[in-house]
């Protein structure tokens, strides 16, 4: 077996190349352009027997996706951040259209203010519109997903789209080791489309877009929809028992590591996870029995395995690289739901902010998260929501302002 | 795990230096993690790569906070904070300066406690953006401190990773990198690897609770004009426009006009005046200059010039 250094993008790419997609409707963004520029270098070079449309924007590129996969081809696409915000009518449209296909999102913080950098608030967004998620968290991985994203959203129990995510920077622009699957081996694993009635060309008529009024029809689609989105949960558990048995590589739902007799525990998703993996290394040589729960599919929520999980622990620190205006982490709030009611729920379920806009999370805040939710263990009270953010971060920020409102100051100062 | 960053101008190949670097360790049998970090993208401006390797997973990630080594392709940048390259250095860390000047010099010049070791410069160049193979000499150079890549490999990485620019500009670049490699092999085993930070002796971070500010404060607005002066872009400049007085029309208005920057004023006297804060170096002025009065000059030598207290 041989591996070779990737960037998070090059990996995306090859596991759309070794699924053997058809149709790449594209738009570039940064920091997900690379994805498109290998694909169309290997299509250029007939490394890639598939045919890439540059869109005039990531609205028609997702509806050219949804349409095409109606067609019964195999389709992949990539956005990010913005771009993922202005395909957004779309994404709910095809999700409910239940056509199968492979959409990358390279995680980046939205605006306003702009930024370039990696967080989860544009792939949060997708949260409820019917697409399954998984979140990456090594390059390695990458593309192992989104060979079992075509598995998991093409079958017949499922048939949704499936977003892989995967952080900007963190792993876009960063070369890890991959090993590349065999081609022929993940042409097997994916295996032939069957488009079942998806079939749509001149002789065979569909019609997508048709309306409902009354709300019972409407009712019955959306859930409809949902059933299936959560029925992913156990198709998803037999893809990757086979994928480990082809590959040797295995992908959980939740990703554990060092769980089996934790007591506190960090929950998140994404890149930053393997920080958290040395930052449990650390904890534990230090004397406290710490875990870390990844979630890799987000979207089913698996509610059942949460529970059956973190039941008995004393305390849960939750890190959530998004925000939800108003309301806090999502994740949080999503944990909140699966462990409300439960008996030996733990007592502590804490909120943690951070990573927004790509700023990083160093060693020493996991070591103090968990020495905040062993404090609050010991005093019996959940702590306030807590974003990571340092003094010295306030001082930069305040040098900024002193730049961007002095003429402000001047106009008050002559008012006054 | 080694921490090894690299310093460089957009056009040096810094990121191509960390390429190389990571896949010679990669061949080595080391986990490697490489990536550049993009600002300014553009030539001359400021630009680092990072490698990390060790004999397990890196876990590690974003950029190297303290690095065991950091790699500067270009002098003028060690003293430009916007470069950062000092940033996050303390006693552990080497400094490898490609320069002229020898570590003494630098290490006054610095009063850093860093241990400064010098990759002696080849031959100046007029324009610094296009220092000639100075990304496979980082590479090599930094390979060499390591102590733990061989010649050999070092060579597999360089051909491996240069391989879509042909053979012979691989072995151009070999032959250069090759001669650094030789040059710091003195030095061979001198980074020393640094640990992971302990969970039982840490120093806790200085959170603190945002304060409530009303949008008057907190909102991500500018009111103040022209607050991109503030922006030294001349810093991205390798190549320095410079106007002969005697020469100049006086028309006033052609290089103004055409400065793609704004960085061309006109004085009462009407006489163009560049702004070096803010000249790019994109010479487009010198292109336009109807009588030729504006010459281009290496920035390195007027900053050497200006240092020594001759005025141009």
């Amino acid at each position: 077996m041989t591996r070779k250094l990737l960037t998070g993008n090059g990996a995306a790419a090859w596991g759309a190349r070794l699924a053997q997609t058809d149709y790449i409707p594209a738009f570039p963004i940064t920091p997900q352009t690379e994805i498109i520029e290998d694909l169309s270098i290997w299509i250029d070079n007939g490394d890639m027997p598939a045919r890439m449309v540059t869109m005039e924007s990531e609205h028609s590129m997702i509806t050219a996706a949804g349409g095409a996969a109606s067609s019964g081809v195999r389709v992949f696409t990539a956005t990010s951040s913005q771009g993922l915000l202005h395909g957004m009518e779309m994404v709910y449209t095809v999700a409910g259209w239940r056509v199968p296909f492979v959409m990358v999102n390279v995680s980046r913080g939205l605006s306003s203010p702009i930024t370039l950098e990696s967080d989860h608030n544009d792939i949060m967004a997708a949260r409820d519109s019917g697409f399954l998620q998984i979140h990456c968290s090594t390059c390695q991985e990458i593309t192992d997903s989104v060979l079992m994203a075509y598995r998991l959203a093409e079958h017949k129990d499922v048939r949704v789209p499936a977003i892989v995510n995967l952080d900007g920077f963190y792993l876009s622009f960063t070369r890890e080791p991959v090993e590349l699957p065999d081609t022929e081996k993940a042409a097997a694993f994916v295996g032939e489309f069957d488009p079942e009635n998806l079939q749509f060309k001149g002789s065979a008529p569909l019609s997508q877009a048709m309306a409902v009024l009354g709300g019972g029809p409407y009712s019955y689609f959306r859930y409809e929809a949902h059933l299936a989105v959560e029925r992913a949960l156990s198709v998803y558990d037999e893809i990757a028992d086979e994928f480990a048995d082809t590959f040797g590589r295995r992908y959980d739902i939740i990703d554990n590591y060092k769980m089996d007799d934790a007591e506190y525990v960090f929950v998140m998703v994404g890149s930053f996870a393997t920080k958290a993996h040395d930052a449990v290394d650390s904890l534990r040589q230090a004397g406290w029995k710490v875990g870390l729960a990844r979630l890799r599919i987000f979207r089913p929520f698996p509610q059942e395995k949460i529970r059956q999980l973190l039941k008995g622990r004393r305390a849960v620190a939750v890190i959530d690289q998004n925000i939800s205006m108003g309301m806090g982490g999502v994740l949080h709030s999503e944990f909140a739901t699966a462990l409300y009611g439960i008996k030996d729920a733990p007592a502590v379920l804490a909120s943690f902010i951070g990573g927004l806009g790509g700023r990083d999370i160093s060693q020493q805040e996991f070591f103090e998260m968990i020495n905040e939710i062993k404090q609050a263990c010991d005093k019996g009270v959940s702590p306030a929501p807590r974003l990571l953010y340092t003094q010295n971060e306030l001082t930069e920020i305040r040098n900024l302002q002193a730049i961007a409102h002095a003429e402000h100051a001047e106009i008050q100062q002559k008012k006054d | 795990m080694f921490r090894i960053r690299f310093h460089g101008r957009g056009g040096q190949g810094m990121k191509t230096a960390s390429r190389i670097l990571g896949t010679a360790f990669f061949m080595q049998d080391y986990e490697v993690q490489d990536a550049p970090r993009y600002g300014a993208e553009r030539r001359g401006a400021p630009i680092f790569a990072y490698v990390r390797a060790d004999k397990t997973a890196v876990n590690e990630r974003g950029i190297i906070s303290h690095p065991d080594l950091v790699v500067v392709s270009d002098d003028t940048l060690v003293g430009m904070p916007a470069a950062g390259v000092m940033q996050g250095i303390d006693q552990h860390t080497v400094l490898l300066i490609n320069s002229h000047e020898n570590a003494d010099t630098w290490q006054h010049r610095l009063n850093t406690q860093a241990t400064i070791i010098i990759l002696p410069a080849k031959e100046e160049v007029e324009d610094r953006a296009e220092l000639p193979y100075i990304g496979s000499q980082c590479a090599a150079a930094a390979a060499a401190l390591s102590n733990v890549i061989s010649k050999d490999t070092f060579t597999r990485a360089l051909t491996e990773e240069l391989e879509h620019l042909g053979n012979e500009i691989i072995k151009q670049n070999l032959k250069v990198a090759l001669t650094a490699f030789d040059a710091i092999s003195s030095h061979a085993g001198i980074i020393k690897e640094s640990t992971r930070p302990s969970a039982t002796d840490y120093l806790k971070p200085e959170w603190i609770d945002l304060p409530f500010e009303n949008a008057e404060i907190s909102a991500p607005a500018i009111h103040s004009g022209a607050t991109s002066v503030e922006v030294r872009t001349g810093l991205w400049r390798t190549m320095r426009p410079v106007i002969n007085y005697e020469k100049c029309s006086g028309c006033w208005w052609i290089c103004s006009t055409y400065c793609p920057d704004g960085a061309i004023n006109v004085r009462d006297d009407n006489l163009p005046d560049i702004d070096y804060d803010h000249c790019k170096g994109c010479l487009v002025c010198v292109a336009q200059c109807p009588p030729h009065a504006i010459e281009s000059i290496p920035e390195h030598l007027a900053k050497e010039q200006e240092l020594s207290g001759v005025t141009s």
